[in-house]
């Protein structure tokens, strides 16, 4: 529910260790709204989200544990530098990053160089590369992306797509939403369609 | 914990450091407010003395208050608001860093600048230094009560006023003992009675405001 129109009603899933979602559906069908009541950014009108059969809202610290979220925002800092931002974020998170492991970091992301720059000024698509490189050293159980594709060159793309078939090689969950197909060739795959009665 | 706590604190100083203006458009508003009345009303010593402690306080007050609007508004525009939500830690503990480092922000410098403000109001050394310890115990308070209701009105449209009308009420007792401390001592009554009550309150707010704070981050954030 948002404002007072129902974006979606009997929608039932499960999702296991090694399994990747694709969400889909045409703008506005609510696909974000979705993610961010599986985050449990937003409460849910009616029914249950389950983490380990448990209520996520009763057990919020541990679940946010096991949970990485990212949305459309890339939630970097403008005024600070990559490596500043990557660090603050794993501090909020309860994880320390030194600074050389920040800066190997930056050098995987194929950022080197631009370390110095605070991130307003790097493009969009770097921008999205430092959001992402969270990934890297997050080994949370269950990854939200919202769009993580989006802004990415070519390459960028094939290399989130390995750090995804990593992911899920090592037991992790993803739900994504994406306009474009990913290539997996590990893990089983499920796919949920918002909106499928208007189309 | 400790380390996220002082993290927090390092990314919103360093922020603030490096885009200066929130920093002065407070401090110069203060300076302003507090420096009006004396060409106002004219070099009578005696008036001056008599509402000194006031109008300092009253200028801190709406300092502080002009401030609040920016506490958490950028980090909701940009995302990082999201994760603090979303961290595995407890909200109040990041919003206690928040509010530490908007202390330190916005509510330090008043406290340094407030006493060469008094010289204006002919006040005596004895009661700069209480101006001075009120201040200190109090500030605090203005910016942890403040963060309520910045955190209450987050997203809305004109969000500014409405944080005056939900805060400044709550700034009442804070005012009356700051400004009672520095009235005490001029009169020769000695302020230690007021500025132990500022610092109870202080304690208090400390205690109770970041759960109510996290509370109305996570309502708003929806």
């Amino acid at each position: 529910m948002r404002g007072d129109r129902r974006l979606f009603e009997h929608l039932d899933f499960d999702l296991e260790s090694g399994q990747f979602m694709y969400l889909r559906g045409h703008n506005g069908s609510g696909k974000t709204t979705l993610l961010r009541t599986l985050a449990g950014l937003l409460r849910q009108e009616e029914g249950e989200i389950l983490w380990d059969d448990t209520p996520i809202h009763r057990i919020r610290d541990s679940y946010h544990e096991e949970l990485m979220y990212l949305g459309h925002l890339n939630a970097l800092k403008g005024d600070l530098n990559a490596i500043e931002n990557l660090r603050i974020d794993s501090a909020v998170r309860g994880q320390h990053l030194d600074e050389a492991a920040a800066w190997q970091l930056l050098t995987d992301i194929g950022l080197r160089g631009h370390e110095d720059l605070p991130t307003k000024y790097l493009s969009q698509g770097q921008k999205r590369r430092v959001a992402l490189a969270r990934l890297w050293i997050n080994r949370s159980a269950l990854w939200i992306l919202d769009e993580p594709f989006s802004a990415l060159d070519a390459t960028s793309v094939d290399v989130l797509q390995a750090i995804i078939r990593q992911h899920l090689a090592r037991g992790g969950m993803a739900i994504v939403t994406t306009h474009q197909e990913v290539d997996l060739t590990s893990g089983e795959v499920c796919c949920v369609v918002l909106g499928a009665r208007d189309a | 914990m400790l380390e996220t706590l002082l993290w927090i604190i390092r990314r919103d100083v360093t922020i603030a450091l490096r885009r200066r203006t929130d920093i002065f458009t407070t401090l110069i508003f203060f300076v302003i407010v507090v420096s009006l009345f004396p060409l106002g009303i004219g070099p009578e010593l005696d008036t001056l003395r008599l509402i000194a402690p006031g109008v300092v306080w009253v200028g801190a007050l709406l300092a502080s208050m002009l401030a609040l609007e920016q506490l958490f508004l950028a980090d909701h525009r940009d995302g990082t608001l999201e994760q603090m939500l979303l961290a595995p830690q407890p909200l109040s503990l990041l919003v206690i860093g928040k509010v530490i480092a908007h202390w330190l922000i916005t509510g330090l410098p008043l406290v340094i600048m407030a006493p060469l403000l008094g010289l204006q109001y002919d006040l005596s050394l004895e009661a700069l230094k209480v101006m001075i310890w009120s201040l200190l115990l109090g500030t605090p308070t203005l910016s942890l009560l403040g963060a309520i209701g910045a955190a209450l009105t987050l997203g809305l449209r004109s969000g500014g006023v409405l944080v005056a009308l939900l805060v400044l009420p709550l700034y009442i007792p804070v005012l009356i003992f700051g400004a009672g401390a520095v009235e005490a001592t001029t009169s020769g009554l000695g302020g230690s009675s007021h500025l132990s009550m500022l610092g109870a309150i202080l304690l208090l707010a400390l205690l109770g405001t970041p759960f109510a704070t996290s509370a109305a981050l996570r309502v708003s954030a929806e």
